[in-house]
């Protein structure tokens, strides 16, 4: 049996790959088990500990409370249904605030990247607008737009707008002019150029300023019910602050966290179908 | 016959904040049907800002420009380039990239796609219309970006160091594909290049360019069997050596006419 090597062989290398794979993949099987485990247990014992500090009187509960009174108040809340005319104010401010930040963001940008005049122009006013801190404007926007929804996602939208403008041109403007020429060659005009090159090459930075809006956003929304708000949880934390309720801020801040990290995951995924990798 | 080309002294001075700097001074070239020219010089003769002129993507500050004798006025459908880069947009597949320029000169039917398929497939493409650039070879990526080059069916290919920036390997493979798919189908072609080797066995003429300003300086004609032979057996013809010289004599030459003006 001469061909007895030569026959064994390929067959003994592809087992070798094969099982080179399947040492690899059971590898990160581990290791992704094992950071899952150990953000489990950071969490669960932040809790346990938060809960045991509290009820043993090692921090004190009057300012900290602890995670079983914070999920009792969010639990007692929902059930008396006091809690959803907040939460869906908050909620629903925040979204429109960050919808209308970013699209009125990426129009403005799209403006100052078509008439090179309009963005020389317009720079001075944008970075002494954006370098302002303008939750300072926020009195501004209640008396101009009445207490409530308005004026507080003027607010948001007085954070988020000015800084979404300045990344979206720039990723504008950082386009390889190389990309340009090939569609300037065969004949396209700044449109085409804008609608081809120059917007498909800048999803991946209007992505990521929607990641920071979303962040953005809440901070608009947040302080934009402390200064006026009837509704909301930002008034909810203002009102415990008042009322020497802490648990109730907490609970306010645990749930602007889930919120907040559910739209962040929103966000995430729609990258993933955008961009398609 | 017309040329395909023709440039009547042509001036261009590049304008910026800080300078006007003098590109080109005078330059008179004319190119004939079917002609493969290739333009060598040192790096600040302004032989991209000749390639973007003859395009029409830059307007030359004077002198004019001809194709088929018409003045030219912006860019035209005569004209293809292929860049340094294959710059193949990445948010399209393959098939997308070779149509743009069929999309955005309003051709793209089901005829001109058919052909788009035919050229991917003579190029040795086929079966990677669904793929994204980042799945393809930086050899295979070029050749797509011949192909979008070529679907539009320019008469004048205008190649701005196309194989610069591949291996040496699929660099001779690609020079053979691009000059048999060329004058398989009757093009012009005006090539720049700092590969002498490379312009010499590429073309049938190679015109020395003289640095800032650029100007010509000397035209060689490539004599008969190494322009007739496929450029990677051009480089062992008889007298590809002796050409090679004499051509390398004439860059030194430009390149030192300068240095010794700045010297003195």
């Amino acid at each position: 049996m001469p061909n007895h090597h030569t026959s064994g062989a390929p067959y003994r290398s592809a087992a070798l790959v094969k099982k080179t794979y399947d040492d690899f993949r059971k590898q990160e099987r581990k290791f992704k088990l094992r950071v899952s485990a150990t953000q489990l247990f950071i969490l669960i014992a932040f809790i346990i500990g938060w809960e045991l500090g509290g009820r043993l009187k090692w921090i004190d509960p009057l300012l900290f409370s602890y995670p079983s009174k914070v999920g009792y108040q969010i639990w007692k809340d929902m059930m008396d249904g006091s809690l959803w005319p907040h939460l869906g104010m908050t909620v629903g401010e925040t979204i429109v605030g960050f919808m209308l930040g970013t699209i009125l963001g990426t129009l403005l940008a799209i403006i100052i990247w078509w008439s090179r005049f309009l963005a020389k122009v317009l720079d001075p006013y944008m970075v002494v607008f954006n370098s302002m801190p303008k939750v300072a404007l926020g009195p501004l926007f209640i008396v101009g737009f009445g207490p409530g929804f308005t004026a507080i996602v003027v607010t948001t939208l007085s954070i988020t707008v000015m800084i979404t403008t300045l990344v979206v041109y720039n990723a504008f403007r950082e386009v390889d002019p190389n990309y340009v020429k090939v569609v300037q060659v065969f004949g396209g005009r700044r449109g085409v150029i804008f609608k081809k090159v120059i917007l498909p090459s800048s999803y991946p930075a209007i992505i990521s300023t929607l990641k920071v809006n979303v962040g953005l956003s809440w901070v608009g929304v947040i302080v934009g019910e402390f200064l006026v708000s009837k509704v909301g949880l930002g008034y909810l934390i203002i009102y415990g602050f008042q009322v020497f309720n802490f648990t109730l801020v907490l609970a306010s801040l645990v749930l602007i966290a889930i919120v907040a990290t559910f739209m962040y995951v929103v966000v995430e995924h729609l990258e993933r179908r955008w961009l398609r990798k | 016959m017309l040329p395909t080309v023709e440039l009547r002294n042509v001036t261009h001075v590049y304008v910026n904040e800080r300078e006007a700097k003098l590109a080109i001074e005078q330059l008179s070239i004319s190119i004939a049907p079917g002609e493969f020219v290739s333009l060598v010089g040192p790096s600040g003769c302004g032989k991209t800002t000749l390639l973007s002129i003859i395009a029409g993507l830059v307007e030359p500050t004077e002198g004019d420009v001809f194709i088929n004798g018409d003045r030219i006025k912006g860019t035209t459908q005569y004209i293809g380039y292929m860049l340094q880069q294959d710059y193949l947009f990445p948010w399209r597949t393959i098939m997308d990239n070779a149509c743009i320029g069929l999309e955005l000169t309003k051709q793209l039917n089901e005829v001109t796609k058919e052909r788009v398929l035919n050229l991917l497939d003579g190029m040795g493409l086929g079966g990677t219309e669904k793929l994204y650039p980042h799945q393809l070879s930086g050899g295979m990526r070029q050749r797509v970006a011949l192909v979008r080059t070529l679907a539009t069916e320019p008469e004048l290919l205008l190649l701005d160091e196309p194989f610069s920036a591949l291996d040496y390997q699929t660099k001779l493979q690609l020079e053979d594909l691009i000059v048999e798919t060329l004058k398989a189908r009757e093009k012009t072609a005006v090539l720049v290049t700092h590969d002498l080797s490379e312009a010499i066995a590429v073309s049938d003429r190679v015109v020395v360019l003289n640095r800032d300003p650029g100007s010509v300086r000397r035209s060689f004609q490539v004599p008969e069997p190494i322009r007739s032979a496929q450029p990677f057996y051009a480089r062992e013809q008889h007298g590809f050596n002796d050409m090679f010289h004499e051509v390398w004599k004439e860059l030194e030459a430009s390149d030192r006419k300068v240095r010794g003006r700045n010297n003195a």
